[in-house]
């Protein structure tokens, strides 16, 4: 496909502790109550399309989840990802003033990552629009290599409990129990198969990928989507020829995550044997190979550039991406910090540090705020989007997607009141007669009967 | 181990950004500025570390999610 859309789910993590010693901490689910009380207006349910085409819901678990609007590109992609963190900010910072009106002092943290302190998982799912014809087995078999490496820079970091100091690249790859399953919440697997694609069911397959890490870091997220979108057009041409199917895939992602010297071998089923690094440079060249032929666009030739950068500093020394990987980032921080003020690795504090990269909160007083945004503050990480950028798609949809038809709609019912249903690919009016618009063409940005509907109302 | 020529490509390999930074005295300087950064960071860290670690990290518990 030429044209792609694109799409990020994220589950954030939330807790709610007293402001002060001796104060009352509220449970996450009323935490979660009062972060959604500002946005789903008398809704029954905590779940709402928001004016710039978003989802914004509670999700299995308790979770808050944002799901971005349909994107058409990488870079509007992350513009949207980043725009539900502040969203997200802004309703936690409400949620408190509202929370201290009705007596309770607290503070509530919200964290993108994907696991909590005994081991429970939530996760980050990356959808891509596809060409139905493509074969699924062969889209499993090119992409499982695929998705078991590109962890050495996709990866969040974690910080293990244990007094060796131990860091794994993944939060999500020790939860991986399956090569394919179309399991979400138990045995995970490095496809899942669920394919929903809100969209015409026989042109479109939706690709829910759910073995990913959440991403703080801008560059993480653009070469993550950007790297698996390239691969998936080399599929879906028929383009990938080198055998790169692994011997024990499932084994191969939990090995690469515990190794941050980046240099351990995997085995391929043929027997040979190649560092994650190196499979990925095999999936390099033949992307470089393919663009030899087919059209590129500035973002995709960015993406190669990056990527290309990427494996080169991952081979010198992984170290030297600690302005533009997460995983990298975050270790040299806690590294520095606990050298700093002789600190043990096994202590409570290296987990708050792990924890606290991931805190969305951006403004306000600086124990509150996350690490990843001090380091953002002071021009510590690479970033891809303008916070102008980002304010705007905090309100406005892309434009060239459904999106803008949906944002526009929600804008309109929201400030006329008008009772509907909104989904992905309809809208539907209940008053004063039942009337649906379909709209399964994600690519599209128009509907014409629609569009006329919404300015006759 | 890593035998010499390995050592020696590695080195071949490195990527041409940084290669290509040559220690000036706008480098030094802005150095000195990244370090006094990271200082301030790692002073904001000690701030948030005030709170009890222990506790938060103990009840930082979530249900399991997809």
């Amino acid at each position: 496909m030429d044209r792609r859309i694109y799409g990020l789910e994220n589950e954030y993590g939330i807790i709610c502790t007293p402001e002060r010693r001796g104060g009352k901490a509220l449970s996450i689910q009323n935490a979660v109550m009062y972060l959604f009380r500002e946005i789903i207006s008398g809704r029954m349910y905590p779940d709402v399309f928001l004016e710039n085409g978003a989802r914004f819901y509670q999700d299995i678990g308790c979770h808050p989840e944002y799901a971005t609007p349909e994107c058409d590109n990488v870079i509007e992609l992350l513009t949207h990802d980043k725009a539900g963190e502040r969203i997200i900010e802004r309703l936690s910072t409400t949620a408190e003033k509202k929370m201290r009106f009705d007596g309770f002092f607290g503070k509530i943290s919200v964290f993108k990552n994907n696991t909590d302190t005994p081991g429970n998982t939530y996760g980050c799912h990356e959808n891509y629009l596809m060409d139905r014809r493509v074969s699924f087995r062969q889209l499993a078999s090119q992409l499982i290599p695929f998705f078991v490496t590109r962890q050495v820079f996709t990866g969040a970091g974690k910080a293990i409990r244990t007094d060796r100091g131990k860091y794994v690249i993944s939060q999500r790859a020790q939860h991986i129990r399956e090569e394919i399953s179309i399991a979400t919440t138990t045995a995970r697997g490095i496809i899942n198969t669920r394919d929903e694609p809100h969209a015409d069911r026989e042109k479109y397959r939706r690709l829910h990928v759910i073995v990913g890490d959440s991403n703080m870091s801008e560059f993480a997220t653009f070469l993550k989507v950007g790297t698996t979108a390239i691969v998936l057009r080399m599929i879906e041409d028929n383009f990938i020829r080198q055998r790169l199917a692994l011997r024990n895939s499932v084994k191969a992602i939990q090995e690469i995550s515990t190794d941050t010297t980046c240099s351990r071998n995997i085995e391929l089923e043929n027997g040979k044997r190649l560092t994650a690094v190196e499979l990925q440079w095999q999936y390099f060249e033949c992307a470089k190979h393919y663009f030899e032929q087919a059209e590129s666009d500035s973002i995709t030739d960015q993406v190669m550039e990056r990527w290309e950068y990427t494996l080169k500093c991952l081979e010198v020394n992984p170290l030297l991406l600690d302005r533009e990987l997460d995983w990298v980032i975050k270790k040299k921080l806690i590294e520095t910090y606990v050298a700093s003020r002789n600190l043990k690795w096994d202590s409570n504090d290296v987990l708050m540090l792990d924890l606290q990269y991931h805190n969305i909160r951006r403004e306000g007083e600086t124990k509150k705020t996350g690490l990843y945004y001090k380091l953002e503050q002071k021009d510590q990480v690479e970033r891809m989007v303008t916070d102008e950028q980002v304010d705007k798609a905090m309100h406005l949809p892309p434009e060239t997607t459904r999106a803008k038809f949906r944002g526009r709609f929600v804008k309109l019912a929201n400030e006329r009141k008008i009772l509907c249903g909104v989904n992905w690919s309809y809208i539907q009016l209940y008053e004063p007669y039942q009337k649906l618009f379909l709209s399964t063409d994600p690519l599209k940005s128009e509907y014409e009967e629609a569009s006329r509907m919404i300015y006759s109302i | 181990m890593r035998s010499e020529q390995q050592e020696k490509e590695q080195r071949d390999n490195k990527p041409q950004d940084i290669e290509d930074i040559q220690p000036d005295a706008e480098l030094a300087e802005q150095g000195e500025e990244l370090s006094e950064d990271l200082d301030q960071i790692l002073d904001e860290i000690d701030e948030i570390l005030e709170e009890d670690s222990e506790e938060f990290v103990e009840n930082y518990i979530q249900r399991g999610g997809q």
